[in-house]
């Protein structure tokens, strides 16, 4: 060995307790943690693109089909437009699923972040807000474009963008549970969607209504604040069922 | 006063086999435990529960004289494992692993991080993406995190396969120099451990 390895590295020790180890057990604070998570996963994600883009085109060309399909009238595509969009958000969303945990789960990474000595529910609450960074936010980024060439169009835009970022929130979350909950499987697509569907039936049907009620120019701000409930409901809940789940698949 | 770590009596199922059956063992500051035993005699399953990540059927894995159950998070956040296959992302660097791997549990210095990369002799591929490495350097890559973490207990599944001669003499070391830091190790594997026989306790798994 040559001699600049045997060098000793000093270990990062800050605060020792009586036998010569730190003495707080968890050294970095609990949101530097998930900022970390957050990065690491959008580092990623933007390394493989891919994987990004699939639930996009997905949305994009099904939206796009409906027009060909149905009639290139605007008026009843206008009609249609509330349930193609949310349908084929719903489904874009759920084809992202899959990816949520599954590579962490493979190589260890859960593993180490259930013995980190930081809360697992927080850990993967943040791994959530990034799946949702990098599917429900472009999904609602492009919804008003799909729902133009639906012909809907001024107010009718903006309920569009704000009912699916917020529904989006909670399916990402609802998502969580089900992903979790599918990791000792080994092709677990089909039980994924089966799992989600029936939970995420909520956030279709109000994610639709608000839609449809600013497509019609009416105050859609009901529907909207009870898919607001649902996410935070997800927020507070999803976190610890998801940690549960993946505490248990690591058994 | 230094730790300690004590498994009594341990019984784990995995289905309808029993893995574990009554092994119990103690451990003070400054011992290795080498655990050995044929394949499949569930040394990776002693390993697992010893981390808490698996919750044995009867036993019990005492940590300073307390069941390591009563707080998870605090016994922890005193150790570290890493499996047979070191948890590294492929699409990331080696400091980018190191920095996210290490960087949940303690802040760590970019330059702190190259100096145990250089430790362990990974420095030079430091900034590759992991999946151009072979399983020696992986393995070396994820030996700089025990140079990193200043944890009391390690717990090491097979820390010298795909290493070369040096680099199992480099596992041989860090773990002498975490022995003599007061520190416990537990690490299962087939190959002698390069470690001065006075501290090495052993502990044979039988099969069946």
């Amino acid at each position: 060995m040559s001699s600049a390895r045997t060098a000793a590295v000093q270990p990062v020790a800050p605060h020792l307790d009586a036998s010569g180890w730190p003495a707080s057990p968890v050294g970095t604070p609990a949101l530097a943690a998930a900022r970390l998570v957050l990065l690491r996963d959008l580092t990623l994600a933007f390394r493989r693109r891919g994987e990004l883009i699939q639930p996009l085109a997905f949305f994009a060309i099904v939206t796009t089909l409906f027009p060909l399909a149905v009639s290139p009238e605007l008026s009843r595509l206008r009609e249609i437009a509330p349930g193609v969009l949310w349908v084929a958000a719903l489904l874009a969303a759920l084809l992202a699923l899959e990816f949520l945990f599954r590579d962490d789960a493979h190589d260890g990474t859960l593993e180490q972040y259930s013995l980190s000595g930081q809360s697992l529910a927080w850990l993967l609450l943040a791994k959530t807000a990034a799946h949702w960074l990098l599917t429900g936010m472009p999904l609602s980024l492009i919804a008003p474009l799909a729902a133009e060439a639906l012909g809907v169009s001024g107010t009718g835009l903006a309920g569009v963008v704000a009912s699916v970022a917020v529904g989006t929130v909670a399916l990402s979350l609802i998502g969580s549970i089900s992903a979790a909950l599918t990791l000792g499987i080994r092709r677990s697509g089909v039980l994924l969607s089966l799992l989600t569907l029936p939970l995420s039936l909520p956030v279709l049907i109000f994610g639709a209504r608000a839609t449809e009620l600013a497509i019609r120019g009416l105050p859609f701000t009901a529907p909207l604040e009870l898919l607001a409930a649902l996410a935070v409901l997800g927020i507070t809940l999803a976190p610890l069922a998801a940690a549960a789940a993946v505490r248990i698949s690591l058994e | 006063m230094s730790h300690a770590l004590e498994a009594e009596n341990l019984q784990l199922w995995r289905g309808e086999r029993q893995v574990l059956r009554g092994v119990g063992f103690s451990l003070a500051g400054g011992e290795c435990l080498q655990v050995r035993g044929a394949n499949g005699a569930g040394k990776t399953t002693l390993l697992r529960a010893a981390c808490g990540l698996l919750y044995p059927e009867a036993g019990r894995i005492l940590w300073d004289g307390t069941d390591v159950r009563a707080d998870p998070a605090a016994y922890h956040a005193r150790l570290i494992y890493i499996g047979h296959e070191p948890p590294l992302k492929p699409d990331l660097s080696a400091l980018e692993n190191l920095r996210f791997w290490i960087g949940v549990r303690q802040p760590v210095e970019r330059s702190v991080m190259q100096a145990a990369l250089e430790r362990v002799g990974a420095d030079r591929w430091s900034t590759r993406a992991v999946r151009t490495l072979s399983a020696g350097q992986r393995r070396r890559v994820a030996l700089a995190a025990l140079a990193l973490l200043a944890v009391p207990l390690w717990l090491l599944d097979e820390p010298t396969t795909n290493l070369d001669a040096e680099g199992q003499q480099l596992v041989g070391n860090l773990i002498e120099e975490q022995l003599v830091r007061g520190g416990l190790v537990v690490a299962a594997g087939h190959h002698e451990l390069p470690v001065s026989a006075a501290r090495v306790r052993r502990l044979e798994l039988p099969l069946e």
